[in-house]
């Protein structure tokens, strides 16, 4: 059976690479048909959000590679309910269609549940 | 509970960098490395990612007195006989090509040390795949 592995992603979208960089671990965990999943805590939150104007910034749109992940068959989405409560982040805001929103305690299980980690 | 993760048993590693030479994890990431060829594990990758790329930069210039940490990761990659993947997206967003690169984009310099290869992602899940551990340097 493959190894699981868990990606943190804990960086605004718009801060450097970092997150789209994220992103691009899962997609190709998802191309390999490997078990994939992906946390949105601290910062990282941010990239949840609906109506960003990327072009604002000169920068590519994230949301299209959010998107591609149920193609990419990653299905596990989580997000940390602490870290969007401490930005004014309403549930509401965020909930897509298979997002997970997590307590810590639940965090500290879903990180217990993956055999490997990677934190961005 | 470290001393005893160092002697028995031998375990398969993978390291992935994603500090720039600069940053203080990534210095511990080649002393972690040393330490474990040291104790007779087995690095199956070394994986550099993000701002790692870096590292595997022939052209980074160090003071005389400073620690040349691109360096001594060339030396102990060729040294070791280990595989250093370096990832191709993440290198060339930064500016570290090997020849075929440099010359696809037409780009004058080639930087990649020796004992590097640029290439995929899938070479991250790979190594995840075949280590016991995957030990991550860097990050926020």
């Amino acid at each position: 059976m493959p190894k699981s592995l868990l990606i943190i992603s804990r960086q605004a979208p718009w801060s450097g690479p970092s997150a789209r960089e994220a992103l691009d671990i899962v997609l190709a965990g998802g191309a390999f048909d490997l078990p994939v999943g992906l946390l949105f805590m601290d910062d990282g939150v941010f990239q949840l959000l609906p109506g960003q104007k990327a072009k604002a910034v000169q920068q590519k749109d994230l949301s299209a590679n959010l998107q591609a992940l149920s193609l990419f068959g990653v299905e596990d989405l989580f997000a940390c309910r602490d870290s969007l409560a401490d930005r004014g982040i309403l549930a509401d805001q965020v909930r897509g269609e298979d997002l997970n929103l997590l307590a810590t305690e639940e965090i500290v299980a879903l990180v217990n549940r993956y055999d490997q980690v990677i934190t961005l | 509970m470290a001393a005893d993760l160092l002697t028995e048993p031998y375990m398969k590693f993978a390291i992935a960098l994603f500090s720039p030479p600069h940053a203080p994890s990534s210095r511990r990431a080649l002393l972690f490395a040393q330490a474990l060829v040291a104790g007779g594990h087995e690095i199956v990758r070394l994986f550099f990612y993000q701002d790692g790329v870096h590292s595997a930069s022939s052209n980074v210039v160090t003071p005389q007195d400073e620690q040349d940490l691109p360096r001594e990761w060339a030396s102990f990659v060729s040294d070791n006989q280990l595989d250093g993947v370096v990832c191709i997206a993440a290198a060339l967003r930064r500016g570290v090509l090997n020849n075929e690169e440099a010359q696809r984009y037409a780009r004058q310099a080639v930087n990649l040390g020796a004992g590097w290869e640029l290439s995929g992602l899938g070479q991250l899940h790979d190594a995840v795949q075949a280590a016991d551990r995957l030990i991550c340097f860097g990050g926020p």
